[in-house]
């Protein structure tokens, strides 16, 4: 099953595919969102949040071999992870403010692990059982304030609403095989990154495994476990879809600051 | 505080000081922990001092009340912990001025940023700071109608009852205020979250059967034993 959060009329609902759940409801459209209160409703009529409350949020850095050596990294010993708050989260269709006069923000289409049972010290061999679903993340950075403290600093990579997540949580039952998924960032509809989780260097399990030998994870905490090669600057009006085989497509909009009376 | 978080329950869990669960720190940002580093801060892999805030998360399974035992891990003989004054937010705060910036301070509360030591701050392993248990904070929020001026609090720490440091907020690089306007300029907080403000170096190193209390002026003491992660 797919589950998104959406705002519309007045609440927030869940809401599903209406075309998959909805044997009631044989008008539905193609893209039509079945609510949980029985509503069928056009996808263009709500707000989409992300997908799940979301609690820690946790990001990989370097992750995919070709990105690491793309950013001139060596082979590491442990995973470079990263914290992220909750300000950062932004949902589907949504839009993320690019600051005046920087000169590299980049999208990173990552695949997300949404954690669904407590895991502590779990191991390699059990991880999976602790995670509820997948979905797809693009996780923004702003390269121009990088700097070499607690890399990468927040400044680049907790910015609000940078961290886009949707448009759905799919039930960890309904993805065959995490380790080999496609993903694919278009920009403006020009495919621009293009790679596949059997590539991840620190895969789902191991990450886990890693995760909860010192800290605890609860339902609701996400990992978002890299990027692929292939990022690229983005402008105000760049659409930016992110793909994920059977996760759906993720889409984006850039703004400059004056919509933010910036 | 979330529910099914796995976090303890605070006593401050109450309305307007209800936290969010959220809590962020500026590391390097005492006079002393900079000067610390001494020329270093120019030399790879940093190569500079920092500029904007240097920042940390502290998730939410770190949270841990005045009183509960924090826990060595197997391995390591003593943690690090940073005796913090932090802010607890009460309005949304977007981009908001310095001169304003303390308006949207609801109360503050003492924090300990425990660590595994660690020498190197390039890219640290949050395995040094994110273990269960890693953030006692507490013992409750002191509203800022009692806090006259938070830029001038002495901080005190006390291994097994004997002072081992004394700092004070007036030797922050970034005091209060305008460590709010230049995290909130990129970031918005929002009611509920914490912001800590930075420790001194050298921070007080704890062992195993030792006892760390922090007093703050005016906000009264966060008190925790340490204990080996079998005990």
């Amino acid at each position: 099953m797919m589950h998104a959060r959406v705002a519309y009329e007045g609440a927030i609902h869940e809401a599903t595919p209406a075309g998959h759940a909805s044997a009631g409801h044989a008008s539905a459209g193609h893209d039509d969102l079945l609510l949980a209160d029985g509503r069928v409703v056009a996808a263009a009529a709500v707000v989409w949040l992300p997908p799940f409350e979301a609690g820690t949020v946790i990001a990989l850095g370097l992750n995919y071999a070709d990105h690491a050596k793309e950013l001139a990294f060596n082979a590491q010993e442990e995973p470079l992870v990263f914290l992220k708050g909750p300000g950062s989260l932004l949902g589907h269709r949504g839009v993320t403010r690019r600051p005046a006069g920087v000169k590299f923000m980049h999208y990173e289409c990552e695949l997300a692990v949404v954690i669904g049972r407590t895991a502590r010290r779990a191991a390699r061999s059990d991880a999976l059982r602790h995670v509820a679903g997948y979905c797809i993340a693009n996780d923004y950075a702003i390269r121009d304030y990088l700097e070499n403290w607690y890399r990468p600093n927040l400044r680049v990579k907790n910015r609000d609403g940078a961290t886009v997540l949707g448009p759905w949580l799919v039930d960890a039952a309904d993805v065959a095989d995490p380790a080999s998924l496609s993903l694919r960032t278009f920009v403006n509809d020009q495919l621009t990154q293009q790679g596949n989780t059997r590539d991840l260097i620190f895969d789902i399990p191991f990450l886990i495994e890693y995760l909860s030998s010192f800290m605890t994870l609860a339902p609701g905490d996400v990992i978002l476990t890299g990027t692929p090669e292939g990022v690229i600057n983005v402008m105000p009006g760049d659409v930016v879809a992110c793909e994920i085989d059977g996760l759906g497509r993720l889409i984006n909009t850039i703004a400059a600051d004056d919509e933010f009376g910036r | 505080m979330r529910a099914g978080a796995g976090c303890f329950s605070i006593p401050f869990d109450v309305p307007p000081y209800r936290l969010s669960g959220t809590v962020y720190g500026a590391l390097l940002n005492h006079r002393s922990a900079l000067a610390a580093l001494g020329e270093a801060v120019n030399q790879p892999p940093y190569n500079a001092p920092p500029k904007a805030p240097v920042l940390y998360i502290k998730p939410r399974n770190t949270l841990a009340a005045c009183g509960s035992a924090v826990r060595i891990p197997a391995g390591t003989a003593e943690l690090e912990v940073g005796a913090c004054l932090s802010m607890v937010i009460g309005r949304t705060a977007c981009k908001v001025a310095e001169a304003r910036a303390l308006d949207y301070v609801a109360g503050y509360l003492i924090l300990a940023d425990v660590s595994i030591p660690h020498a190197n701050f390039h890219r640290p392993s949050i395995r040094f700071k994110a273990r269960d248990g890693f953030c006692p904070l507490g013992p409750a929020v002191t509203p800022s109608s009692a806090v006259a001026n938070p830029d001038a609090l002495t901080i005190r720490s006390y291994l097994d009852g004997a002072l081992v440091q004394s700092a004070s907020t007036a030797d922050l690089i970034r005091p209060a205020a305008r460590l709010l306007a230049d995290v909130t300029e990129f970031m918005t907080l929002v009611p509920g979250d914490v912001l800590a403000l930075g420790a001194a170096a050298p921070a007080p190193r704890v062992r195993a059967g030792q006892v760390l209390r922090i007093e703050i002026e005016g906000l009264g003491s966060l008190s925790n034993p340490y204990t080996d992660a079998e005990a």
